[in-house]
Order: C-alpha cells, then sequence, then structure tokens
C-alpha cells in the first residue's frame, strides 16, 4: 500500500531542477501580449476626469481598456458582485484598478501603466476599525451575536473577573509565485485560460461572465501555484478575466502577472481584529462565563469576508468547554484593500482571543498556563459527564488534547524547563527567556456546506498506466500526492503507474476551491469512489472469466489475483479492455452530517476537529526588544496520515507562518491610506535565520473517529495556529520585567516588545 | 530607446552572445531571451533569492543585475546544477528529504545551497540558517531546508574523501 508512506512531494524531482513550470515558465506564443493596471492613487472618492493619451502613445502598447470598454460583467467579486474589474468612476482603495494597459511586453504595459493623468473629488477615506464603527459602515445589517447561556450574567456572578481589549494586525501572503494567468483564444470564442488559483472553476465562472459566453466555452487549467494560502482563493480573478477579455479583444494570448509591489498594494490580506473580552472565573481558573467583541476590517468589498468573521466566532472556544458565552462579530467596511481568505479563516483570530483570555488569567491567578487550560478543556470522549457543547451547539465527541498534551509535555521536558527557565531570569537582567503552551482545535469543513463535495475523474488505459484528476489544485501542499497514493492503493500498483494531470475544469466540473484544509478530505474520497468503481468492474469480469466470484479478486503488489489464479495489473487492463470493460470512471464524494444555521450560529458545521498543541521559547531582549524562538516542541494530529513527511512538512511551515504573523509581520498603512509595507524590504517575512534554534516536531499517533480517507485528518490551516505559544512566550518574557500583565498587541514586534518592556519597568 | 550592447555570457557551460539594452535584467536574459525559466521571479527587489544564480563563483541576485555587469561572466543556474537524469548531491536531498513545498523558491535555495557549500564545505546547522537568509521559503518552515543541506554535506564530503 502507498498510503502512510513518507514519499516525496510528486513533482520534486521538476522542483528541484527547475523544470516545474509555473504560468509565468509555460512557453507562448509569439505575439503574446502583456497586461498590467493602472492603479487609484488615492484611497476614496470620485475619479472627475481621466487623460490616457500618453499611456496609448508609450512605446509597445496595443491597447488600453476602461471600465466602459469591458464587453460584458465588470465584476470579479467572489461573492456578491460589489467589486468591479475596472473602477466605474469610483474609487473605493488605494491601489484600486482604474484601467488596463495591453502591450507588447511585460515591461512596456508597466511602464505606460504610471502614465494615466487622473483627476479625482477627493473624500474622506475610512481607514481604522474606529473610524468605521462611527460610520457605521459595515457589511450586513448590523453585528452578527453566538451565544450560549446567559455570559453577562455569569460573568457578573463568578468570584473573580479580568477584561481587556487587543489589537490583532493582518498579514500578507507572501506566496512567493505572485498572482498570474494566461489566456488564450480558441475555435469559435473559446477561451483556454492558465492560472495561478486555489478556484479554477470560480476563475471559469468570472470569465465566462466577463466574456458574455456560457461556463462551458472557458476552459481553466491550473497545474500548481507557488505557494496560495488562501491569497489565491479569489484574489486571481482580477487577472485570469482581464486576460481573456484582452485576448477576446486582439486575438491574441494575454498574460499578466503582478510586480510585487502591485501584488501586495491590490490584493486582499487577513483580517485585522480588535479583540474585547470579559470573563468571569472561579480561584481555580475555571471559566464561568465570556464574552468577546470582534471588530473586523474588511476592507472595501465583501469579498469573503462574512464567512471568515463566522469562522473566527467559532473558534472562540478552542479547546475549552465554556458553560456562557456571548460573541458579537461587527463586519466593518473601510477603505483598504478588501481582506481575503488567508490559512486559518478567520479561525486564527478567533482563538487568538480566547488563548489571550487563558493567558491573562493564568498571570491573574498565578496558576500554570498549562494547567489551568487542562482545567477547562473539553471532556475526552468515554469521559463526558456534563455539557460537551461548543458555543454552537455542536458536540465535541473527538477531543484528543488530554492524551496530547500529556505526551507533549513529557517530550518537551516542560516543567524542567520552565524552572530552569524561571532561575536564569533571576540572574539575567537585560535578556529574559519565557516560555509558553497554547492548544489547537480546528474545525473541519467549509461552513457554506453546499461547498463540501469533490469530483474525480480516473482512466485505467490498456497497458495498465492510470490517469488520475481531481477538483483539488495543488499549491505545494502535496495533495497530488496523497490523493495519487489513494489511487496507487486502490490499485494495488506501484505510483509509478499512475499519473496525475493538471487541474481541469474540463474533466472535473463544479469544484470547489482547494481552501478549508479540506483538499484531501474531499478530492481523496472522490478518487477512492471512481477507482473502487472501475476496480469492482474489473473484478466482476476477470472473475466471470476464471469462473470464480468477485470477491475472490484481489488487488495487490501490481497484480491481479483471481481465485487461484494470479496475472500482473497491466495483463488484467489489457483483458478487460478486450471484454469491453468501460476503464473509466468518475468518482464523487460529498461530506455527510453537516447542517449549520449561519444567522442563529447553530449545529454541525464541521465533520470534525483537527487537534495539536504547541511550546515556544523565547530570549529578549529589553534595550532593543530584539527576541528570538529558541525551541519550540509540537504534537500535531494528523489522524491515521495519507504521508506523514508531507504532514509534518505542513506543520513546520504552519507553524513559522503562524509565528510570523503574531511577531514579525507588521501591515503598515499611513494616514492616506497607502500600504507602506508593499515590499518584503518593509515586511518581515520570517527568513531561514528566524528558525526555532531546535524545532521538534511530531505527528499525534492516532486515528480519524469519523469515517474519513484512511481515517486520515486535514492538515493544511490547523497547524498555523500554534504559531500563538510564540506569542504568548513573548508575553511571559517580558511579564519577567516587572509587576502587571503585559497586555501584548500583535504582531509583538521588536518595537511592541521593547514598549511593552518600558511599560512593565514603569519607564514610560 | 537606449543603444544595444554587445553582451557575451558563458551560462552554463554554453556560450551566448547577443544584444540588449543597457537597462535589461539578467533574470529576463535568463528567463526570456536563453529560455531558461528555472531562476523565477519572486520579488524583483533581492530580497526573496527566488532569481539566484552564481555568477564567477558568488551567489547573485538575478533581479537586480544588468545583464550588461554580467558581460564576460559564467553564470550557472539551477539547471547547470544538474538535471532530471544526474542530480546533483543538494538536488537528491532537497527531494529526498523535502526540502520543498511548493518549489517556486527551491532552484534559487539550492543554488545558493550549492554556493554555501563552495564557501564552507563543513557549515554547521547555525552557519547554514545564516548562510541561507537570503532566501526566502513561505511553506517549508525551514526545517527541512536545512536538513537536506547538512544531508548533501555529508554525502558529498562522503564522496569526495572516497575520490582521495
Amino acid at each position: 500500500m502507498s498510503v502512510a508512506k513518507p514519499l516525496p512531494h510528486d513533482a520534486a524531482k521538476l522542483h528541484v531542477t527547475g523544470q516545474a513550470r509555473y504560468v509565468d515558465d509555460i512557453p507562448s506564443p509569439r505575439g503574446t501580449l502583456h497586461l498590467a493596471f493602472g492603479l487609484s492613487a488615492i484611497a476614496k472618492g470620485r475619479i472627475t476626469a481621466m487623460d490616457l493619451s500618453e499611456v496609448n502613445s508609450s512605446e509597445g502598447v496595443v491597447a488600453v481598456l476602461t471600465a466602459e470598454d469591458l464587453p460584458f460583467e465588470n465584476d470579479v467579486s467572489p461573492s456578491i458582485y460589489d467589486e468591479p474589474l475596472l473602477s466605474d468612476g469610483t474609487v473605493n482603495h488605494l491601489g484600486q484598478p482604474i484601467f488596463l494597459v495591453v502591450a507588447q511586453s511585460h515591461r512596456a504595459a508597466r511602464v505606460a501603466a504610471r502614465k494615466g493623468k487622473i483627476d479625482y473629488a477627493e473624500e474622506e477615506a475610512l481607514l481604522t476599525l474606529d473610524q468605521a464603527l462611527a460610520a457605521d459602515s459595515r457589511f450586513e445589517d448590523g453585528p452578527r451575536i453566538y451565544q450560549k447561556g446567559d455570559a453577562a450574567t455569569a460573568i457578573t456572578a463568578a468570584p473573580h473577573q479580568i477584561e481587556g481589549t487587543f489589537e490583532l494586525g493582518g498579514q500578507e501572503h507572501f506566496y512567493l509565485e505572485g498572482q498570474a494567468a494566461m489566456a488564450q483564444p480558441q475555435d469559435d470564442g473559446a477561451m483556454l485560460v492558465n492560472s495561478s488559483t486555489q478556484h479554477p472553476t470560480e476563475i471559469q465562472h468570472k470569465v465566462a461572465d466577463a466574456i458574455g459566453l456560457p461556463m462551458h466555452a472557458v476552459r481553466v487549467e491550473t497545474r500548481r501555484m507557488g505557494g496560495g494560502f488562501g491569497g489565491k482563493e479569489s484574489q486571481g480573478n482580477a487577472l485570469a478575466v482581464s486576460c481573456a477579455v484582452a485576448a477576446r479583444l486582439t486575438g491574441k494570448t494575454c498574460k499578466m502577472r503582478y510586480d510585487r509591489d502591485d501584488d501586495m498594494v491590490i490584493t486582499g490580506k487577513r483580517h485585522a481584529f480588535r479583540i474585547s473580552y470579559r470573563a468571569g472565573y472561579d480561584a481555580e481558573g475555571r471559566l464561568a462565563g465570556v464574552e468577546f467583541l470582534h471588530l473586523v476590517n474588511c476592507g472595501w468589498a465583501q469579498d469573503l469576508s462574512l464567512p471568515v468573521a463566522d469562522r473566527a466566532m467559532l473558534h472562540s472556544d478552542n479547546a475549552y468547554a465554556i458553560p456562557a458565552i456571548r460573541i458579537e462579530s461587527h463586519r466593518l467596511k473601510t477603505n483598504l484593500q478588501s481582506a481575503t481568505a488567508y490559512r486559518g479563516f478567520g479561525g486564527p483570530q478567533g482563538m487568538v482571543g480566547i488563548e489571550r483570555v487563558m493567558d491573562h488569567i493564568a498571570f491573574e491567578r498565578g496558576i500554570d498556563p498549562v494547567e489551568l487550560r487542562r482545567r477547562n478543556y473539553y471532556a475526552a470522549p468515554g469521559n463526558v459527564t456534563g455539557d460537551n457543547t461548543t458555543p454552537y451547539g455542536m458536540e465535541v465527541s473527538d477531543f484528543e488534547l488530554h492524551e496530547l498534551t500529556d505526551q507533549l509535555l513529557e517530550s518537551s521536558d516542560y516543567a524542567a524547563r520552565k524552572a530552569e527557565i524561571a532561575e536564569w531570569n533571576k540572574t539575567s537582567s537585560d535578556l529574559k527567556r519565557g516560555i509558553a503552551f497554547s492548544p489547537v482545535k480546528f474545525g473541519i469543513s467549509f461552513t457554506l456546506t453546499h461547498l463540501n463535495q469533490a469530483g474525480a475523474l480516473v482512466h485505467v488505459y490498456q497497458d495498465g498506466s492510470v490517469h488520475l484528476n481531481h477538483g483539488g489544485t495543488e499549491m505545494g501542499q502535496g495533495l497530488f500526492q496523497k490523493v495519487a497514493q489513494v489511487a496507487a492503493s486502490r490499485f494495488g500498483i506501484a505510483m509509478e503507474k499512475v499519473k496525475i494531470t493538471a487541474t481541469d475544469t474540463a474533466k472535473v466540473p463544479n469544484t470547489s476551491a482547494t481552501a478549508a484544509s479540506s483538499g484531501s478530505d474531499l478530492n481523496g474520497m472522490a478518487v477512492k469512489a471512481a477507482c473502487d468503481t472501475i476496480r469492482d468492474r474489473m473484478a466482476t469480469f476477470l472473475a466471470e472469466r476464471h469462473q470464480t466470484t468477485a470477491d475472490a479478486v484481489a488487488f495487490e503488489g501490481n497484480r491481479v489475483r483471481i481465485g487461484a489464479d494470479e496475472i500482473s495489473f497491466d495483463e488484467a487492463a489489457k483483458q478487460c479492455y478486450e471484454g469491453r470493460i468501460s476503464l473509466s470512471a468518475t468518482g464523487f464524494y460529498k461530506t455527510p452530517s453537516l447542517q449549520w444555521d449561519r444567522i442563529k450560529g447553530e449545529g454541525r458545521p464541521f465533520f470534525y476537529f483537527a487537534y495539536g498543541a504547541s511550546i515556544t521559547e523565547v530570549a529578549i531582549d529589553r534595550r532593543t526588544g530584539e527576541n528570538r524562538i529558541l525551541r519550540t516542541d509540537i504534537l500535531h494530529d494528523a489522524g491515521a496520515s495519507l504521508n506523514p513527511d508531507l504532514d509534518k512538512g505542513q506543520v513546520e511551515g504552519g507553524y513559522v507562518q503562524g509565528a510570523g504573523w503574531l511577531t514579525t509581520e507588521e501591515l503598515v498603512w499611513d494616514g492616506k491610506g497607502a500600504l507602506r509595507t508593499h515590499a518584503p524590504s518593509t515586511y518581515k517575512i520570517p527568513a531561514c535565520s528566524d528558525r526555532p534554534d531546535t524545532f521538534n516536531v511530531a505527528l499525534y499517533d492516532g486515528q480519524n473517529r469519523e469515517d474519513t480517507i484512511y481515517r486520515s485528518k486535514a492538515v493544511g490551516e490547523p497547524p498555523f495556529m500554534l504559531g500563538i505559544s510564540a506569542w504568548l512566550a513573548l508575553s511571559d518574557a517580558v511579564a519577567q520585567f516587572g509587576p502587571g500583565y503585559p497586555a501584548l498587541d500583535a504582531p509583538a514586534t521588536s518595537e511592541e516588545v521593547w514598549r511593552r518592556v518600558r511599560r512593565q519597568r514603569n519607564e514610560l | 530607446m537606449s543603444k544595444k550592447m554587445h553582451i557575451k555570457l558563458k551560462v552554463n557551460g554554453k556560450d551566448e552572445e547577443f544584444f540588449a539594452e543597457p537597462r535589461e535584467l539578467l533574470i529576463y536574459t535568463l528567463r526570456e531571451r536563453l529560455n531558461i525559466t528555472g531562476p523565477h521571479i519572486g520579488c524583483e527587489t533581492s530580497h526573496c533569492g527566488a532569481c539566484t544564480v552564481t555568477i564567477n563563483g558568488k551567489s547573485v541576485k538575478s533581479c537586480t543585475m544588468f545583464a550588461a555587469q554580467a558581460d564576460g561572466a559564467e553564470v550557472t543556474t539551477i539547471e547547470g546544477i544538474g538535471g532530471p537524469d544526474n542530480l546533483h548531491p543538494l538536488q537528491e536531498a532537497f527531494k529526498e528529504h523535502h526540502g520543498l513545498q511548493c518549489g517556486y523558491c527551491t532552484p534559487g535555495m539550492i543554488t545558493r545551497a550549492s554556493n554555501l557549500l563552495e564557501e564552507n564545505p563543513n557549515p554547521t546547522e547555525e552557519e547554514i540558517r545564516f548562510g541561507m537568509a537570503g532566501n526566502i521559503c513561505r511553506c517549508t518552515g525551514y526545517q527541512n531546508i536545512v536538513k537536506s543541506i547538512q544531508a548533501a554535506a555529508t554525502e558529498m564530503n562522503a564522496a569526495k574523501e572516497a575520490a582521495e
């Protein structure tokens, strides 16, 4: 069986030799045209005059398009048609595309795009949460509220209370490959689009609307992305639509890729939150009630902000059974880039909220933060005595964290190290160390229930080779390899016999985005269904031919055993073909048991939960705020992993990206709404030298209690939230410099750490 | 249009000769003129390292060097380090130790690593971490990248010893 083997990424050999093709590497026909946007220079207002004559006359320019030149729909929104491809005369954020340049080279297009002369009637932009709240600028009519019990009464009645407010910044995806697309005109107006997208079906849909044709006239192909992280769920629409419109107009292949600065200025990022909390608890730190207020900066268009903000609410309990809770979420509309999907999809923000509460209570009560958390954990299966439901009424029936926490505390030597750090801190005046633990319980499934479906197409050729296609996209997570391992296992053949091909809307239609960590769960099951259909047909035919029954046919080791006889899989395929057996099948899967009302906040939005926990140790320097992660220990639950090495890679990368979000990655806009951190020179992504000095990562030995593909668990997003312990460890280190709870904002950059240390030391 | 310059390069052992504007960046020369697409464009400001190549024995971010500046130089890209049928030990190690996920940074990462091992054939873990700090990877958390380079160094040193 290939399943559960730690095989390398399917395209590893291509990657290490530079042969793996991304959109910009695909050979394009002679005469291919290149596109660039002219961008707004203000954050809010109206365009009063536009002089594009210098753009038109710029060297190499073929055409310049404004909203009026678009033949059909002027929209690239993934939700409510509120996001024009090119400005309709209003400007909603600084960097909004206003006109489109089509030119003979990438450089010619970019040079020309800077030559537009645009006059604006500028209006006052809403940039901050306070401004948006004051102006009641929001999506939906009012706040969304999920609650369980009477939190206010429970908090007041509890022996102790805490409250606080903190800022939680957004995050730039910084996929290494920027957004890119290419469109090639086909027969009869049809369009072939290569797109670096997590959502080929949506690209197909938006392109079809933009060129006035049914979806059947548009074929979208995605072989791979150079990273996605949610940033290519909807943000690739503008490029693909632009290419298709320009290709339709010129009859030529058109290609567009954002320069990095444009990419950061145009595209959406993780939602920034301000979270206020109030909690009541007893002397042992057991929660009686919690209230959260989420102020969510959604930017200018709705995009995916509602489900993102919902998911933040759905993770406000994280691992804790909270008797009474109320979460109020305001989705505020501002004149910034339209915030979008980003790994965790709001879950991380919600989880940081409750982890902050636990940290704050542990500090106030002087209880070990791990012990405090364990006292509040949901009950383990078989150990449930009272209410074990989430704030949205879902029974937690697979809680793995008691055992997982025990194992991690032991393997990381937590207790002894904590004591040693306390001793060390006594003798060190400028440097202090801190250590912190944080658990993860992350809900798996799209909260928009109908998205939980997937399709696959499998062919067995007469020589015994297998062609595999499914609706998921590959962005580095190893989905293709994991799914191919499933296919090879179903047919009992070697991996080399399975060919994985590009995601293609003409092969598998109506796909969901590869998002919500669902890729392997959904597509693995769909591929299994397709393989089993073919295998059953083969077994029935071969059994009859060998005068036995289908249940006596087994596929294993590149061989097929048929009763007492045995032939190679290749021979079996040949015989089936000659016996006129169909060797092609589609497969389909939809996640069972889901039922969710997002308005009431009730039901079962998730099929199951994925778990994990991390312990991070840091050191900080009071003089500069400079800090380092010294050691990280992680134990993560991937169920019965389809590929342990690929899954561990997700855990390591997720942790570092999560820690980056909460420590070094700071987005800064000036008072006019210009993003000042629009390149890696000013936006600090973790580098190799920022990696923890010691980094111990292991997978929890377990199985999914639900019937998923080979009992595995989704692993794309959950590890991202393991990074929360890095932020909490910095807080622990800052606390060593004086009395009082440090109350860090996020990201806890060096500047933030320095400021908070000064406050601890009464120097401010 | 500025006057074109006559430029000669040796790229992956092959002589190349062409006329280009003085402002032509080396990454465009490689990708568009020579169809060598292993080096990728990531940030165009020399911070991410996806475009890293080796020029006369030194690691260079080819997105911020003019082709004219490289005139007469020997340029090695990932394609010159090894192909699918003759993987360099670093390439083999990145493949086997999962030193990649999306793969976009990988050509630059391996090209930089090959130069690092030229400079220092026996690097400590810390020397690797700091020696690779100019190449960003957004996927892996670097754990397996460091592991891959360590494994390749061991392999290459063993092969060298065996040859001596």
